[in-house]
C-alpha cells in the first residue's frame, strides 16, 4: 500500500514502515517521527544520519549494537530519543523496515 | 600447485573439504583443513539434550572421520590471519601459506557481553543451551527442578538457529506436561524483537501457538543487565522480568582470531559479499557459515546451500574466472513444537516462510509452516542426514540450492496484516 507523507507518495507496510528505503527524504522522516510521537532534534538527526549512511553501505539498517559502537550513541541515550523501542523506531524514522527474525 | 586452506572443521569447513576434494585432484591442488580440537558436535542436538532426549555420545563424533582422503587435517589453534602476506600463523609461530583461504570458524556465545550473566547465578540457576557444557548442566538441573518461573531470554540478534529459543520454549512446555508439573511452571519468552514471530504470514498462522501453550511473550526488550541476586532481568526502559530459572541466549560473536586479524565487524563477523561469499576486503579469502556477516540465518542448512555456491566460486577464483553471484540466503529448517510434532520452514532473504508442501509441490510429504508429526520425524532424521549427507557435501534429495516457490502458497492476509 502507499501513502502520502509531506507531499511525497511512499510505499509502506501494514505497520507504516517504508518498504523502499530509496523513497526516504528528510521531510518524510519528520512525518514518520510524528507518527511515533517524536519531535526530531539534533540528537535524533545524529542517529538518523548514521543509520542512513551505514544502511546505504550495507544494504540494511544497523542494529542497536552498531549504532552504539560505530555510531557512538550510548544505548541509554537511544532510549531517551526513541522511547519504547529504539531499534524499530529509529529504523522506521530512517526509512528502513523493523528488525526481524526468520519467522 | 594451488594451496587451499580451510579454517575450522565444523559444519561448513567439513562440507567444503569434501566438495573441493571431489572437484580438484590432489595433483592440481593441496587442501588443508584445521581445527583446534577433534570433537565434532552436532549442535542441533543441544536443543534436545536438556530434556533427556539425546545423550552426549549421540551428538559428538571425531572430526577427522568426516575429512576425506587427500585432505590434510591439522589440529592447531590459529593465532592470526596475515591477509597481506597470504598466510595463517599458528599458536607457536608456525606459518601456513595459502593461495586461497576459506574462513569457517563459526560463531561463539559471549555471556560477558551481558552484565550480571556470568556472576553468581551462572550454571547455578542460569544455563545456556548453546554449548555442550551449558546444555548438559541444564539437563541435570531440569531433572530435579520442582518448578517456578522459567525465562528464556534472547540478548540480541544475530544468533545461531534463530528459532531454537522458541523450540526450547515449546519443548519445555511439553516436557513439564509429560512430568505432570506444567501447572507449577510459568514460561516467559523475552525477546529484543517485536514478537516471537516477526514475519506477517508466520505471525498470522502461528501467533496462537504461544497463547495455546500459555507462554508469555515480552517483546521489544533490550536488556541492560541481569540481577542474579534478585533473580531478575532488567531492560533499559526499566522493565523487570523475574525468574527462578534463566535460560539466556547470549550475544554471538565470531572467533577471536577474526578480531586479532583485523578482519571483523563490530561482532567479529567477517564482512562478506552475500551473493558470492567472497570476503569484501580480500579477493582470495572466502567466508562460509556462521562466520560471515551476511543476513542469512546462522544455520547448518544455510551453510549447506552456501557450500554449493562457494565450491563453484572457489573453482572460478582459482581459474581466474568471474564469480557467480548466486547465493540467495536460502534456509530450510525444522522447528520442534513439542508433543511429538514439528513444523518446517523454507525461505530466503526475499521470500518469507510460506505455507505449502515440501519438497515436491502438491505432494509433500512435508507440510510447510504447519504442525505435523512427520515434521517431527524429519527433525529427528536430520541427525542422520547431517552425519551422512550434509557433512560429506552430498546433495539432499529434491532440495535445490536456491529457493523454489513451487509448492508454496502465498496466502491472502487479513487487512491489518499485509
Ligand atoms: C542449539 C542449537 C540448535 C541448532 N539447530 C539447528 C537446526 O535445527 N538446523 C540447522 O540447520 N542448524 C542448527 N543450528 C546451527 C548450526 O549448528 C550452525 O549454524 C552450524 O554448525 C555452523 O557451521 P559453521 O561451520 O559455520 O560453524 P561450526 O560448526 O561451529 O564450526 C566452527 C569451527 O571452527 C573451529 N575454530 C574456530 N576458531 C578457531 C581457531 N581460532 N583455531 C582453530 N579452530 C577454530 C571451531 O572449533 C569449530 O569446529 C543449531 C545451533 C545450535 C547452537
Amino acid at each position: 500500500m502507499n501513502k502520502e507523507l509531506s507531499g511525497t507518495t511512499v510505499d509502506v507496510d501494514a505497520e507504516g514502515y517504508l518498504t523502499d528505503p530509496g523513497q526516504w527524504t528528510k521531510e518524510v522522516a519528520v512525518e514518520l517521527a510524528k507518527e511515533e510521537g517524536i519531535e526530531l532534534n539534533d540528537r535524533h538527526w545524529k542517529v538518523i544520519d548514521f543509520i542512513r549512511k551505514d544502511g546505504a553501505e550495507n544494504g540494511t539498517a544497523p542494529n542497536v549494537r552498531r549504532i552504539t559502537k560505530i555510531g557512538g550513541v550510548p544505548t541509554k541515550e537511544l532510549y531517551e530519543l526513541f522511547p519504547g523501542g529504539p531499534a524499530k523506531k529509529a529504523a522506521k524514522v530512517s526509512g528502513y523496515g523493523k528488525p526481524h527474525g526468520c519467522l | 600447485m594451488n594451496k587451499v586452506l580451510i579454517l575450522g572443521a565444523g559444519t561448513a569447513g567439513t562440507m567444503m573439504a569434501n566438495h573441493l576434494r571431489r572437484e580438484l585432484s590432489p595433483e592440481e591442488c593441496e587442501i588443508t583443513i584445521l581445527d583446534r580440537d577433534n570433537q565434532h558436535l552436532y549442535q542441533p542436538g543441544l536443543l534436545f539434550l536438556p530434556f533427556g532426549k539425546y545423550r552426549k555420545e549421540d551428538i559428538v563424533k571425531k572430526r577427522d572421520k568426516f575429512i576425506p582422503n587427500g585432505v590434510e587435517f591439522r589440529l592447531a589453534e590459529v593465532d592470526r590471519i596475515d591477509a597481506g602476506n597470504n598466510a595463517v600463523i599458528l599458536d607457536g609461530g608456525e606459518t601456513l601459506r595459502y593461495d586461497l583461504l576459506v574462513i569457517a570458524t563459526g560463531s561463539r556465545i559471549v555471556p560477558s557481553e551481558c552484565e550480571g550473566l556470568e556472576g553468581e547465578g551462572w550454571h547455578r540457576n542460569i544455563f545456556d543451551f548453546y554449548t555442550l557444557e551449558g546444555s548438559a548442566a541444564l539437563g541435570q538441573f531440569l531433572s530435579t527442578w520442582k518448578g517456578g518461573r522459567l525465562v528464556v531470554h534472547i540478548k540480541e540478534m544475530p544468533i545461531k538457529c534463530p528459532v531454537a529459543p522458541l523450540e526450547f520454549a515449546f519443548l519445555a512446555d511439553s516436557f513439564f506436561k509429560e512430568r505432570g508439573m506444567r501447572n507449577r511452571v510459568d514460561i516467559t519468552y523475552v525477546t529484543p524483537l517485536s514478537g516471537a514471530f516477526t514475519k506477517p504470514v508466520a505471525s498470522e498462522m502461528l501467533g496462537h501457538m504461544l497463547s495455546d501453550r500459555q507462554i508469555t511473550v515480552v517483546p521489544d526488550f533490550d536488556v541492560e543487565r541481569v540481577d542474579a541476586a534478585e533473580q531478575k532481568v532488567i531492560s533499559y526502559d526499566g522493565r523487570e522480568v523475574p525468574y527462578d530459572l534463566l535460560v539466556p541466549i547470549p550475544t554471538h560473536m565470531g572467533d577471536l582470531i577474526i578480531a586479532r586479524s583485523g578482519l571483523g565487524d563490530e561482532l567479529d563477523f567477517v564482512p562478506t559479499d552475500p551473493e558470492t561469499l567472497q570476503s569484501k576486503a580480500h579477493p582470495n579469502i572466502f567466508v562460509i557459515g556462521d562466520a560471515t556477516n551476511i543476513q542469512a540465518s546462522k544455520a547448518g542448512s544455510v551453510a549447506h546451500f552456501e557450500s554449493e555456491v562457494l565450491t563453484r566460486n572457489v573453482l572460478h577464483q582459482l581459474n581466474g574466472e568471474a564469480l557467480e553471484p548466486i547465493f540467495d540466503g536460502h534456509s530450510n529448517c525444522f522447528i520442534e513444537s513439542g508433543g511429538g510434532k514439528g513444523m518446517l520452514i523454507d525461505f530466503n532473504s526475499e521470500t518469507e516462510p510460506l505455507p505449502g508442501q515440501f519438497p515436491i509441490p502438491g505432494v509433500g510429504p512435508l507440510p510447510l509452516l504447519r504442525e505435523s508429526r512427520l515434521n517431527h520425524w524429519g527433525k529427528l532424521a536430520f541427525r542422520w542426514v547431517y552425519w551422512h549427507l550434509l557433512l560429506k557435501g552430498r546433495p539432499l534429495p529434491f532440495i535445490t540450492t536456491t529457493l523454489s516457490l513451487k509448492g508454496k502458497i502465498i496466502p491472502d492476509l487479513k487487512e491489518n496484516q499485509t
